[in-house]
């Protein structure tokens, strides 16, 4: 990071220049060090399909990944791989690579015929690994890479007296490869000013197919990085607006979107199926699509304003959903596009049953898990963790029946300052959506009480939940937090000292865009911030501002209760 | 066949196997004798264990969420005639077996309590972590498996009863931890499925498949120097982990490829049968009780010689079907029955555990191994990360051992710490498991006194 004194310093020492000088002090951004990011599950499906195809199955349990500061984006470049991990990675690359060269699927890869069924082929060999080589390294082969493959294949092919035995090998080494289960990114001095460090042209590559696609670099991509064309303006600006038009723009947009809801959490969710017969594996993953196809059909196919996502009653149902929405669906398995009547209280996707669910108890909401997530994931706020030593016998009341809702008991709380002071963030909010029961259905009583939906949310004050809605869409904090998910996102990183500046930029290039999603991809991918570097992370950074987003983040194990 | 050996020019590792496979091995599966595997399918020669070795030594830890009630589980009695408590009550047929510790803290000095974090990172790496990411390891369990793990194919198994890959606490760090199991029947077939050899089988019939994956792994590894000059020291280290867990599926290989000496306790486990799996405590405990049992058989065929299980994660979310409540909710929400002084159902959770911990101990002490039992070669830590949980108590932390540590323990007492640090418990252990380690821990919690009292 760069601290004052040292913008101060690099002036000095570059006095002569005064150019220099000007650039360094903040008006050009440099960005941070590079990263080593290992793959999410998704990124790994991904690379399969792209390089073998969709037929191709992925039998096997991915390492989990591991959420800091709010996004498993950023924890991916902190991750490892553990002994079980690896065993994991090696199971499911050697079961891809017997399926890429069965029968059924060798011709699509192997386009050469070998000389013998049962005897080694270098040549042949050589020619399927330069074929499927560079897709999955995200790079052009070395020498390295082909010399020991194709001898341990020839090996291999005399072991068991096929030659597909030996490809089988090929496959499988390059599935456990570090440059394949790792994103390495690599800086290099900069030509014109050999000072600085930019990203190297393939390094750049991955960031933007990552970002933009959830995936590795497309052939053609790659061959512009080898050309060296995304080193200049216009070459970048050409793929980008071809990456940003391609209809893999979904894959990725619903991936940062993933990231950023939590909705990894849904792999784990559980509800008590007696309070919630409602509730079932199904209902949970149509829930969770359900919101996806809102943001990408009000993000990508309407070219919406971000923040009308708070707002928006335009929405898509299945049969599954239905019991939970209280709405009839017509057809049996497909979704149906549906706006809810200006009257219906599910307005914008907070009032969707994913989150609800989500943010809830196995067998009750929460108003304060609410709260805490929208702080944190959508306003890019802190909570700090509950104390240790609260005396929750001041509390007990809290089983009295005469609280019936949740704002009669979470004011029981309010009546304490240490608590007092946390769950006024959270708790209004939270509250504000009490109307959706713990697994997202509507309801308008509590034990028999009614539930008010009434609060204020920074002091501007809203009805019911669906002015909640609207008065959260206008809050200044929804876009820039946008903002910064994103651009962490991208590098894999919070923003360095030196991106500050860069970061309120694509704040008013965001809002002069009318808050698109593409403006701000584009704004991200095509600055300075996103394209240089630093010298690699030396020391770990300090994480103590992180932590209070990571007590609800990473986990049940943390997660307060109210 | 069984008697030729190969003198190959130039013994590196990848032109070893190449010339074995390519002079010695036709298409079909062989039988290959013991001389020909000394020296080419063990790196290191020490694969076939003599017949007649000492029965190995096993670690493992047990963790339940949510501790206990202080007054209720805490033994008054110190020794061998301690007294069983309400909470204690379910261990009653294991008691010969376990030893229970109590009066032993986490010592903050200075640290924050994090709930539900401090006090099972505090037990398991030595001491108040200073925040979510710093000093979240290595584990016991890790340092342990350093040492005695690599002689097994898998170098330690992680459980989860609740289902859920992430409710583990083994670990290296903050950004390696080990994910655990999430069912009997997956745990099932990573152990006894494919991959498995009984080592009473008789005659050994290496897989030629295992060898090309095993030479798969030599190749990955020329690659390493490229990549580590383009690293700064934070990813070298997280590379070096990548080539360690390498490294260690190599070593499994190996053993796959080499003959065991039989095991007398050793036998394949039935399939366990496919039930539900959910946080709903009967659905946890079913699970934990399969997997229990085959854990077991893992340890009689040497498969592994550490384990972690997680019964619940800290800040238990384990409830009861048809409650609004989860065990967390229940001990800071339930108010406390004024006759009996303590939270009734919350409570319910704590003599789940207590019965499931019982169920595994007895597990294990219910397989035959030399003259007594597998517990006799094992020892197991049960921890909880609070005490207390209402108030989040890291102070009188509740922990046990179970087994006889191979014949280093002397299980069937109650300890007192007097308010010394649990660290004092995990230095022990790892000198009952043979590493050399005079001192644990860090600032308050570091110490160099074993506890004497739970050791033969």
């Amino acid at each position: 990071m760069l601290s004052p004194l040292r913008i101060t310093l690099i002036c000095v020492v570059t006095l002569t220049q005064a150019v220099a000088c000007q650039l360094t002090d903040g008006s050009v951004a440099r960005g941070g060090p590079v990263a080593m990011r290992r793959l999410t599950a998704d990124q790994y499906r991904h690379a399969i399909v792209d390089s073998f195809g969709e037929d191709i199955e992925i039998v096997g349990r991915f390492e989990p990944d591991n959420r800091r500061a709010g996004l498993v984006a950023v924890g991916s470049a902190w991750v490892t791989v553990t002994p079980s991990g690896f065993e994991q990675y090696e199971a499911m690359g050697n079961n891809i690579a017997r399926q890429v060269v069965s029968e059924a699927h060798r011709d699509r890869f192997v386009r050469c015929t070998p000389r013998s069924m049962s005897e080694p082929d270098a040549e042949c060999a050589e020619a399927f690994l330069r074929e499927i080589g560079p897709r999955l390294l995200r790079r052009p082969l070395e020498d390295a890479d082909v010399g020991p493959r194709i001898d341990a294949a020839a090996a291999a092919t005399e072991l068991m007296g096929d030659f597909y035995a030996g490809l089988e090998l090929i496959v499988t080494s390059l599935l456990v490869a570090p440059d394949f289960l790792f994103r390495i990114e690599v800086a290099e001095p900069d030509p014109t000013d050999p000072s600085r460090l930019v990203l190297s042209d393939l390094t750049l590559a991955s960031r933007l197919s990552y970002l933009l696609w959830n995936a590795g670099p497309d052939a053609m991509l790659l061959q512009a990085a080898e050309r060296g064309e995304l080193s200049n303006d216009e070459g970048l600006a050409r793929q980008v607006d071809r990456m940003l038009a391609s209809a893999r723009l979904e894959a990725g947009v619903r991936a940062f979107f993933e990231d950023v809801f939590r909705f990894d959490a849904f792999d784990d969710l559980g509800k008590d199926p007696i309070r919630y017969p409602a509730f079932s594996s199904e209902v949970a993953r149509d829930a969770r699509e359900q919101t996806l196809r809102v943001v990408v059909d009000h993000l990508i196919s309407k070219q919406g304003d971000y923040r009308d996502l708070f707002t928006t009653r335009r929405s898509f149902m299945t049969r599954k959903l239905g019991p939970v929405y209280a709405v009839a669906v017509a057809s049996e398995h497909d979704w149906e596009a549906m706006e809810f009547s200006p009257g219906d209280p599910r307005a914008g996707i907070l009032t969707h049953a994913s989150f609800n669910m989500l943010n809830s108890h196995p067998g009750r909401s929460s108003a304060t898990l609410r709260g805490v997530f929208v702080r944190e994931a959508l306003l890019c706020q802190t909570v700090p963790p509950a104390p240790a030593d609260v005396d929750f016998g001041l509390f007990n009341e809290d089983t009295n029946p005469k609280y019936k809702t949740a704002r009669d008991r979470l004011g029981v709380h309010a009546s304490n300052a240490t608590c007092r002071n946390c769950h006024r963030l959270t708790d209004p909010i939270g509250l504000g959506l009490e109307v959706f029961d713990g697994v997202g259905r509507y309801r308008t009583t509590e034990n028999g009480a009614p539930i008010d939906t009434s609060g204020e949310l920074d002091g501007v004050a809203f009805a019911n939940n669906v002015e909640l809605g609207r008065v959260f869409r206008d809050s200044p904090l929804v876009g820039a937090c946008l903002v910064e998910n994103l651009y962490r996102y991208a590098v894999g990183r919070d923003p360095v000292n030196s991106e500050r500046r860069l970061m309120r930029d694509l704040e008013a290039k965001f809002e002069s865009s009318d808050y698109r999603l593409d403006a701000l991809l584009r704004g991200i991918v095509l600055s300075r911030g996103f394209r240089t570097a630093t010298r690699p992370q030396e020391e770990p950074p300090s994480t103590e501002s992180e932590d209070a987003t990571q007590s609800v983040a990473s986990g049940p194990s943390t997660r307060e209760t109210i | 066949m069984s008697h030729l050996i190969i003198r190959p020019r130039r013994l590196t590792r990848r032109n070893l196997l190449r010339s074995t496979l390519r002079g010695t091995l036709g298409g079909a599966a062989i039988a290959v004798g013991l001389p020909y595997l000394d020296i080419f399918l063990n790196d290191n020669g020490d694969a076939l264990a003599a017949t007649g070795a000492p029965l190995p030594r096993r670690f493992g830890t047990w963790f339940w969420g949510c501790g206990m009630n202080p007054k209720r589980w805490n033994p008054t009695r110190d020794g061998r005639v301690f007294d069983l408590p309400p909470e204690l009550e379910p261990i009653a047929g294991i008691r010969e077996h376990v030893s229970v510790l109590s009066g032993f803290n986490v010592i903050l000095a200075g640290e924050t309590n994090m709930v539900h974090r401090t006090g099972v990172i505090g037990t398991l790496c030595g001491g108040a972590p200073p925040s979510k990411t710093e000093n979240n390891g290595p584990t016991l369990d890790v340092l342990i498996s350093d040492a005695i793990g690599s002689a097994t194919r898998f170098k330690s198994l992680e459980m989860a009863a609740t289902g859920i890959a992430t409710d583990t606490y083994s670990r290296r760090s903050e950004d390696a931890k080990n994910a655990s199991e999430t069912s009997p029947i997956s745990l099932y077939t990573r152990i006894f499925g494919p991959g498995f050899s009984d080592p009473n089988a008789g005659e050994f019939v290496p897989d030629p498949q295992t060898m090309l994956r095993k030479s798969v792994l030599s190749i990955v590894g020329e690659d390493r120097k490229r990549i580590e000059s383009q690293l700064g020291a934070r990813d070298h280290a997280r590379l070096d982990e990548y080539f360690t867990s390498l490294r260690q599926l190599e070593r499994q290989f190996e053993l796959q490829l080499s003959a065991r000496p039989p095991l007398e306790a050793c036998r394949a486990p039935e399939l366990p049968e496919e039930g539900p799996v959910s946080r709903d405590v009967a659905h946890v405990k079913a699970n934990h009780a399969a997997m229990a049992k085959v854990l077991a058989l893992a340890l009689a065929c040497d498969q592994t010689r550490v384990f972690n299980m997680v019964f619940s994660e800290g800040a238990s979310q384990l409830h009861q079907s048809g409650s609004s409540d989860t065990h967390h909710t229940l001990t800071h929400e339930e108010a406390r029955d004024e006759k009996l002084g303590y939270q009734v159902e919350a409570t319910k959770f704590v003599i789940h555990s207590m019965e499931a911990w019982a169920t595994f101990v007895e597990t294990l002490a219910g397989v035959p191994e030399g003259d007594g039992s597998l517990l006799d070669n094992c020892a197991v830590l049960a921890h909880s990360e609070t005490s207390d949980a209402n108030s989040h108590s890291v102070t009188g932390l509740p922990m046990m051992v179970a087994g006889g540590g191979g014949g280093r323990l002397r299980p069937g007492v109650h300890v007192f710490g007097a308010g010394d640090a649990t660290t004092r418990l995990g230095l022990t252990l790892q000198q009952t498991m043979g590493l050399s380690v005079a001192s644990w821990g860090w600032k308050a919690n570091e110490t160099d006194r074993p506890i004497n009292e739970i050791l033969a």
